[in-house]
Formats: structure tokens, sequence, C-alpha cells
């Protein structure tokens, strides 16, 4: 009987594990330590915390937290990059979209600065998130133009 | 007809008070029986461990059905790739803890009200008073604590095998890929406030249940009727119970996100 309920809290335990390794993935969250850099960008479209950072399409880090500057309006975007890479402090960030209607990540283009990105540090090369809606609205806008333009 | 709703309001309320004060009565019962841990891991075979086939059996099928209900709902918007986020954060947020929770009330809550109603029926919890036992840290304490570590263990068993389940039907059966299955699983479901927000509410249904099934058995009429009357009361008041406080908790839980 001891032995048998041994197994059960064992088989508790490993499915507590198995929930947070394999379904969470926490080795992705803070398992060899992460640091922290910020990037303010004017439109984050739907951008939301735990969205993969990728560098060259390797993921290297996650979105921590999404705050707003009360000053400049600008999204602020803090980005726990994992330890054991090291970025230029001229790197670029984008907000990219995995597919036409994918989830959004942010992209990282590495500079060629001889000094790396630290914990606490930012990112000064941004481009926004892509907004579908509003070029498909420019695009008709420039055709209606165009088009009462020659009438 | 009102007064009659009156009167169940009233005996309701004074019914929760009488559980109240049993649970303080309890209390210090509750640290003196972690000395005998031998009576809880007896308890914990009888609670856990055999409702623990239930619990994998309704696991397996709840994730299939969720897989496969849920791919022909997301097939439409061209969107099965997310299936894998959808079956984890549905187990490991609502089903898995609900769900083991009304299982265990009707499989162990219930055996534990008939048992210690049974106890008071045939005068044992009397006769153990006359040794001067205290049947409360003898009987009803190790109860209480297998019920409460069960719980948790079992819903983390429920949303683990029913993952797993979604997977075989969702790789195997529905050709969704598995790689896309289990990095869209890994990339919305968060471990501090998905999965521990889960075991939270495993954790609070696991006393809840413990403490209804015991204050029934110990409060039961000692007659065959009874301790089935109140074998049936644990059951509807710990169904409504884990409701209730799912809906308390999840509000409380998505506001705090």
């Amino acid at each position: 009987m001891e032995f048998t309920v041994g197994l059960f809290v064992v088989a508790g335990l490993l499915a507590l594990a198995m929930l947070a390794l394999k379904v969470g993935n926490i080795h992705a969250l803070n398992l060899g330590g992460t640091y922290a850099v910020t990037a303010d960008f004017n439109n984050i479209g739907s951008l939301k915390p735990r969205a993969p950072v990728t560098v060259a399409g390797v993921r290297v880090g996650h979105v921590a937290h999404i705050t707003i500057n009360p000053t400049t309006y600008q999204a602020v975007v803090t980005l726990d990059l994992l330890k054991k890479y090291r970025f230029p402090r001229d790197s670029s960030a984008s907000i990219e979209t995995a597919g036409l209607l994918g989830e959004q990540y942010v992209s990282l283009s590495p500079g060629g600065s001889q000094h790396y990105l630290k914990n606490g540090g930012k990112i000064r090369i941004t481009q926004s998130a892509i907004i579908l809606e509003k070029i498909i609205s420019q695009l008709l806008y420039s055709k209606a133009g165009h088009s009462s333009g020659h009438s | 007809m009102i007064s009659g709703l009156g009167r169940r309001v009233i005996s309701g309320i004074s019914r929760l008070g009488h559980a109240t004060f049993f649970l303080a009565r309890l209390m210090p019962a509750l640290g003196a029986a972690l000395a005998r841990i031998r009576l809880i891991v007896q308890q914990l075979y009888m609670t856990g461990v055999l409702t623990l086939v239930i619990v994998v059996v309704s696991g397996a099928f709840v994730g299939m059905i969720l897989a496969l209900q849920g791919y022909n709902t997301l097939v439409r918007y061209d969107a099965q790739s997310s299936l894998g986020l959808l079956v984890a954060l549905s187990l490991t947020r609502e089903l898995g803890p609900v769900l083991t929770a009304l299982l265990f009330a009707g499989r162990a809550g219930s055996a534990l009200t008939a048992e210690i109603g049974l106890m008071k029926a045939t005068e044992q919890l009397a006769g153990m008073e006359m040794m001067a036992v205290d049947p409360l840290s003898r009987v009803v304490a190790p109860r209480f604590w297998a019920g409460w570590i069960a719980v948790p263990l079992l819903a983390m068993i429920f949303s683990a095998v029913g993952v797993m389940g979604a997977y075989i039907v969702a790789v195997g059966d529905l050709g969704l890929d598995g790689g896309v299955f289990w990095s869209q699983m890994q990339s919305g479901v968060s471990v501090p406030n998905d999965i521990m927000g889960g075991l939270v509410k495993s954790v609070v249904f696991g006393f809840v249940v413990s403490w209804i099934a015991v204050f029934e058995g110990y409060d039961a009429k000692p007659t065959s009727e009874g301790v089935s009357r109140a074998t049936t009361r644990t059951v509807v008041s710990s169904s409504l119970a884990i409701l209730g406080l799912d809906f308390i908790m999840t509000a409380f839980m998505l506001r705090g996100l």
C-alpha cells in the first residue's frame, strides 16, 4: 500500500513537471538566465507578453512585458534575452508576423558595434508592426484618388 | 412558499455556521494528525489511489473530445494549428481542476462521508471517546489531509493525461503536425498564470470537498437513512461549492492578468 501511495504521489508530481516543462515551456523562461532590454515602438499591433524574440529565425528570448511611456506615448516592450547570446548595442528590433495572420513576434537584426547590449539596456532602432488594415485602407484611398484624378 | 424559501435559507446559513465551527474544532487535530503520517498514507490510498482509474480514463477522454471538437471549430477559420493551445488552456485552467474535484466528490468524498457516518451509527466514534481517543484526530483529520493532498495530485494527472489524449487524436488521427501542436501550446501557456492558477484552484477544491465530506459524515444522523442522506448532501454541496468557487476564483485570476 505504501509503495502504491508513493507511486501515486510521484505520478502527480511528474504530471506537474510535465505540464510545466512540456506544455508551459518553463525552460524558455528562465533556465540558464536571461537579461532584460527595452525597445520603444510607435505601434506594437497585437504583440503580447511571452511572444518569441528571434534572430535569423532562432528563438533567443521572449517578450517579458509591455507598458506605455507616459511622456512619449510609445509602447515600451521589455525583452528577456537568453544570457548565452550577446547582441551589439546598435542592433535593431522589428515586430513581424508569422505568416499572413499568424502571431506577432519581435525580430532582432544584429548591428556592427563592438559594444554589447547589457541588462537594462535599450534598443534604439525599432520598426513598428505593420498593420494590414492600414495598408489596405491606404491602398484603397490611393486607388480612389487615382481613379477620380482620371475622370 | 415564501416562508418555505426563508426556512431553507436560514437552515442553509445555520448549517454553514455548524460546518465552520466544526472546521475550527478540527484545526488543532490537523496538526496532531501529521505526527501519525501512516494514517494519512492509508487514507491517501483509499481516496487518491483508488480514484486514479476514473481520473485517468476521464482525463484521456476529455482531452480526446476537446481535440475533436476544437479541430472542427478551428478548421473553419484555418486556425487548426492553435489546437494544442486551446486544449492545454482548457485543461490546465478549468477542466482539470473542476472535473477532477467533481469526480473526487462523487467517488471519494461520498465514501468518506459514508464511512464516518457508519462509524458514528455503529457507535465506534463514541467508543473511541470512551477510551479517551479523540475521534477528530484519529478518524477525521487523516481523511481530511488525504483528500486535501489527493485532489491537486489527481488534477495534475488529469490535465497531463488530457493533453496526451488530445495529442494522440490531433497528431495520430487528424494529421496535425506534432511540432506545431507543442510549439503553439508552449508559446501561449504561462506557467505562473495558467498551470499554477489551476494548481491553486485544485488545492482550494481539495480543501472544500474534504471539509464537506468529513463534516457531513460527522454530522450525519446515526441511522441508515441519515447516512444515505449525508452521502447525497456531500455530492450535491461539494458540486455546487466547486462550481461557485470556480467562478469566483476565475474572475479574480482573469482580473489579475
